[in-house]
């Protein structure tokens, strides 16, 4: 390892502009003229347009344009799209309601999107939209997960029973033979709460036509950007591919809630024509609480089947997965393929069956957030295996360890084949870190100070490095799953890579680096990584699913064997060698036997300046470009440990210890591998204990503002132990697995497994906050007393 | 946020009389609660009268068995000043534990009071220590100064110009967070000054702070936790909301009681 090659924790490059204001989010960009855009949304959940005029707006001070969705149907502007087809049971495709991106005659959801006023200030557009007249037939609205099929509303006219599919997977006959034969069975019914991503930077957009060349740029909060031009241009027909450049800046932060393609910036992109002037508009925190596509939001009934000897049989599950109002981009894709496909958990199950059924409700489009489909799967599993320890009065630890996958691969009845992995190695490493021997005697110590003190475990596993294309495809995604690079050389030796990653937090600028200096050898300060403009980079996939390490990093190495093959045959001619006697190390072509050798950057120049090899054999100039298509998921998985103090006086919790090993096979650089890792718990402890989106009956947001819906805080969480197990990942070049939402993941089940340790009841429900978790000890302290 | 004529008196005679006599005009003091609700446009006045550059509401100084706080005073000059901190320990800490550094340093002794917020921290101060709130027309007793959610004795054109708390023998707040805004899901303050005991409540009551007679009844007899044990109140008259239930406000006002006291 060098000091600044894979495996050095080498600091961040990019830190330096973010942390002294020096970042170019699209909110600092300007462009000449800018006018403003504001959406007037809706204040129902439901309700029927009856009249709009927007005369009065249009005469507004300041206004320039007043749109409806009538203008964008006028124009050919198509609706929001679905990416991701799911196939019901019965085989009939999903039930898509059309997603316009500003109301036809309904609107759907508190926030939806009625009209868009553009102006000169932002506030003469608000002041414009106030003067928008909306006669509104109020309906009634569908808000609750559980009841959304049973509703006698319907949101769309395709979608009888407010069900946009009824779906499926594993071997059913298998499955409830084996529960015939099953020693004890436990069920365990779960809420996986609503959540809303609240990213630092909320989404932002700023369109520009050109008329001179008939084309459009759209800067846009984006974690893939050429998705969104490809969506925008051959779905919503804003413009030919050729025509639109879109452009990711700095982005801060996503999470999952910027790679769906929205309203907003379609409506912004398309009116900036309309207008003949660049429109911006910035979501302040409100619309970004009422419009961002939400996360998770299901509710669960699975059941495990056990032999007696604690030998898991057979787990089913029937899910309801709340979709929202609409289908946002990949939203069909995480309740099913992204969820059940993980229900195996690290465990041996001969038989699984999971039914998933997703809905329409009038809230926030749901879709993937941090995880995706994975913590939900997590939770499911750890909660059930948790709580069957505890009905067979066996050891938790023991009882994974009895199951958990020994031999790879391992085929789950749920498709994924795990490749590598040790999960006996990352219990027994975070059991000695949590000192779980010790923990009788902290129980103890804390019941004296009148606390409940419980621990609790989630060995979970996921999957990242989406994805194989045609393995995807077959599945019923709209694109591939591949990732490019292109790696350009310039004549001094400097380096450019191209990456279709795009980093909203990540790193990608250092860990990349990395790679490239640990291959060339040129130092950290002479590679630059580019990405997010379509103008600049060819098409690529983008970040999201832990993917940018394990797939976006693999297509730089395809293309760094690129370039390394070619300079060695300049390197042959520049040495008067054999190519095949060449080695390349440190930055340095050497001939094998000898004490000849040129530098990388010697190298470099005689390949742009040509001289001295034949043109003819050898193409001047060094850039090489590389698509890598995954062949596998990559299977990270570890085992989180939580302790839990109550104070049963208040309800009130504190985290008193929090330990994760994780195993994400080949780690590039573990400074920023740990700062994922502890945001995806910090996260994951939000889901558990503090945040929860709260719909009420009619639809409103309770907790659309920091006032009423609770983020983490510093003082909610600990210092956490951090460990690391290794096996490589063997689909990759690097072995490489992933690290971005492991957190998020794992902590949820890990902590209310110490919940209702604690506690002494499985009926906790997320988020344990201080007036939930009282009413619980309360029952506990009745029902003691009646014993 | 509509706009608005920003005036910027250099006295409270000034303020008050463009309070009188300006088409809708509101005091800003430290801004914290005015300007949010100005942003999301739930306000609109059509004259803002700025504080800031009165100088003499800014003090803090002990007169006689006193200390008298200017209204202009930030939390945070409040929560580091020595005397308040060396003979109103309580008080001083309530000041430090309002909202975050930012809002602590704009936000005002006299603008929390005369906003009288619910969920605000200084009105159970001003209660339960007994404070006079001076005016430029009056002085007026805390028991007779709050009077409901968000509602004061003060008049249209009246402006707070310090607050007088006596110095308590012992005195302790405890409060209970909201754990999304921070703000008092329950707040208890005790203060017991010779034989008078005073327990005040804040972000529970359906109408505002309040005192809790009872529990001011059984620490006159003896000020110890033991006092309050068994004491509790009824849930009906407070708030409730998808942070706490009243029966949970009801359960933590014994709690946070029993802590004060115990504190105190």
């Amino acid at each position: 390892m060098t000091k600044t090659g894979i495996g050095a924790s080498v600091k961040r490059k990019e830190d330096q502009r973010f942390i002294t204001g020096s970042g170019q989010y699209t909110d600092d960009v300007s462009r000449p003229g800018h006018v403003h855009a504001y959406f007037l949304r809706s204040p129902h959940a439901h309700a029927v347009i009856r009249r709009l005029d927007i005369a009065a707006a249009k005469a507004a001070p300041g206004v320039l344009g007043v749109f409806t969705g009538d203008d964008l149907a006028a124009d050919k502007i198509g609706g929001l799209i679905c990416g991701w087809m799911i196939h019901s049971k019965d085989g009939s495709a999903m039930k898509a309601g059309a997603h316009p991106a500003l109301a036809q005659g309904k609107v759907r959801y508190v926030g939806d999107h009625v009209a868009v006023v553009i102006a000169e200030t932002l506030a003469e557009a608000r002041d414009g939209a106030e003067k928008i007249i909306v006669d509104y037939e109020v309906l009634p609205a569908v808000i609750d997960t559980a009841g959304a099929q049973a509703a006698k509303t319907q949101l769309h006219d395709v979608a009888p029973r407010n069900t946009v599919f009824e779906w499926a997977i594993g071997d059913k006959a298998a499955t409830e033979a084996a529960f015939g034969a099953a020693h004890h069975v436990t069920k365990i019914d779960l809420v996986n709460n609503r959540l809303v991503p609240n990213a630092m930077e909320p989404r932002a957009a700023i369109g520009e036509y050109d008329p001179g060349q008939g084309a459009y740029t759209l800067w846009t909060t984006s974690q893939n950007p050429h998705v969104a031009r490809l969506v925008l241009s051959a779905f919503i027909g804003i413009a030919p591919e050729n025509k639109l450049r879109v452009i990711a800046p700095d982005v801060g932060g996503g999470f999952g809630s910027k790679i769906f393609i929205y309203a907003e910036e379609t409506v912004a992109v398309w009116a900036s024509k309309k207008v003949g002037r660049p429109v911006k508009w910035v979501s302040d925190r409100t619309e970004a609480f009422l419009s961002d596509a939400h996360g998770r939001d299901h509710v669960t009934h699975a059941e495990l089947a056990m032999d007696a000897k604690g030998k898991i049989l057979a787990l089913r599950v029937k899910t309801i997965a709340n979709l929202g109002a609409y289908l946002s981009t990949f939203s069909s894709s995480v309740p099913t393929y992204l969820y059940a496909t993980l229900l195996s958990g690290q465990y041996d199950i001969p038989a699984i069956y999971a039914e998933v059924d997703a809905v329409y409700t009038n809230t926030a489009p749901v879709d993937a957030y941090r995880g995706a489909g994975r913590p939900e799967a997590t939770f499911v599993v750890e909660r059930i295996i948790e709580t069957a320890a505890r009905q067979m009065g066996l050891d938790p630890a023991d009882l994974r360890k009895r199951n958990f996958v020994r031999k790879f691969p391992h085929q789950t009845p749920v498709i994924m084949m795990y490749d590598a992995g040790d999960y006996r190695a990352s219990l027994d490493k975070a059991m000695e870190i949590a000192d779980v021997k010790g923990f009788g005697k902290r129980k103890r110590e804390a019941a004296r100070r009148g606390r409940l003190r419980g621990l609790g475990y989630s060995t979970y596993i996921e999957a990242c490095g989406i994805a194989p294309s045609q393995a995807v495809g077959s599945l019923g995604a709209g694109v591939g799953l591949w990732e490019s690079a292109e790696v350009r050389v310039n004549p001094t030796g400097s380096v450019e890579v191209l990456t279709g990653s795009h980093a909203h937090g990540q790193g990608h600028e250092t860990t990349f680096a990395q790679l490239v200096s640990e291959r060339l050898g040129v130092p950290m300060e002479s590679i630059n990584i580019v990405h997010g403009d379509t103008d600049k980079v060819q098409f690529g996939m983008g970040t999201y699913g832990s993917r940018s390490g394990a797939v976006g990093m693999s297509a730089i190495v395809k293309a760094l064997d690129k370039v390394e093959a070619k300079a060695k045959k300049v390197a042959a001619h520049l040495l008067e060698a054999a190519e095949a006697d060449i080695d390349f190390k440190d930055g340095k072509f050497t001939v094998k036997g000898t004490d000849k050798s040129v530098a990388f950057a010697d190298v470099a120049l005689n390949a742009y300046v040509a001289h001295k090899f034949p043109t003819s054999e050898i193409e001047p100039g060094l850039k090489e470009g590389a698509f890598y298509d995954p062949t596998n998921f990559t299977f990270p998985a570890g085992c989180h440990i939580c302790e839990v103090e109550i104070d049963p006086e208040t309800g009130v919790t504190e985290i008193a210890n929090y330990t994760a090993v994780d195993d994400f096979g080949v780690l590039i650089n573990p400074m920023i591998v740990e700062g994922q890792v502890h945001g995806g718990i910090a996260q994951g402890i939000g889901q558990a204990l503090t945040e929860g989106a709260v719909y009420d009956a009619s639809g409103q947001l309770l907790t659309a503002s920091y006032m009423d819906y609770c983020m983490p805080r510093a003082d909610n969480l600990p210092s956490f132990k951090l460990g690391f197990t290794e096996t490589r990942c063997p689909s990759n070049p690097l072995g490489i697995k992933g690290c971005g939402e492991a957190g998020a993941i794992a902590a949820p089940a890990a902590v209310m497994n110490a919940m209702t340790d604690a506690l002494g009841t499985e009926a906790v429900a997320m988020p344990a906050t201080p007036q939930a978790v009282w009413k619980v000890a309360q029952s506990q302290q009745k029902l003691a007393a009646a014993e | 946020m509509y706009a608005f004529t920003y005036l910027r008196p250099g006295s409270v005679r000034g303020a008050s009389k463009a309070l009188a006599t300006k088409e809708n005009a509101k005091l800003l003091a430290g801004g914290q609660t005015l300007l949010p609700t100005m942003k999301q446009r739930l306000a609109s006045p059509d004259h803002i009268v700025d504080l800031s550059q009165i100088d003499d509401l800014k003090n803090i100084e002990q007169k006689g068995r006193r200390i008298v706080i200017g209204a202009m005073a930030t939390h945070a000059s409040v929560a580091s000043s020595a005397l308040v901190r060396d003979n109103i320990p309580a008080l001083a800490a309530l000041a430090g534990g309002i909202g975050d550094p930012a809002v602590r340093h704009r936000g005002t002794i006299g603008g929390s009071v005369a906003n009288n917020d619910p969920a605000a921290d200084y009105p159970a101060a001003v209660l339960a220590l007994g404070a006079t709130i001076h005016t430029n027309k009056r002085k007026l007793a805390a028991d007779e100064f709050f009077a409901g959610l968000f509602t004061t004795a003060l008049e249209e054109d009246e402006v707070i110009t310090k607050i007088a708390f006596p110095m308590p023998s012992r005195a302790a707040y405890q409060k209970f967070r909201n754990p999304a805004s921070r703000y008092a899901l329950v707040g208890v303050f005790v203060a017991k000054r010779g034989r008078d005991i005073r327990v005040t409540v804040t972000g529970a009551g359906s109408n505002g702070v309040f005192r809790w007679s009872e529990a001011e009844a059984a620490l006159s007899k003896r000020f110890s936790v033991k006092s309050l044990e068994g004491l509790s109140i009824s849930a009906s008259g407070l708030n409730g909301d998808i942070h706490a239930s009243p029966e949970y406000r009801a359960h933590l006002i014994a709690v946070m009681t029993a802590r004060a006291v115990a504190a105190a």
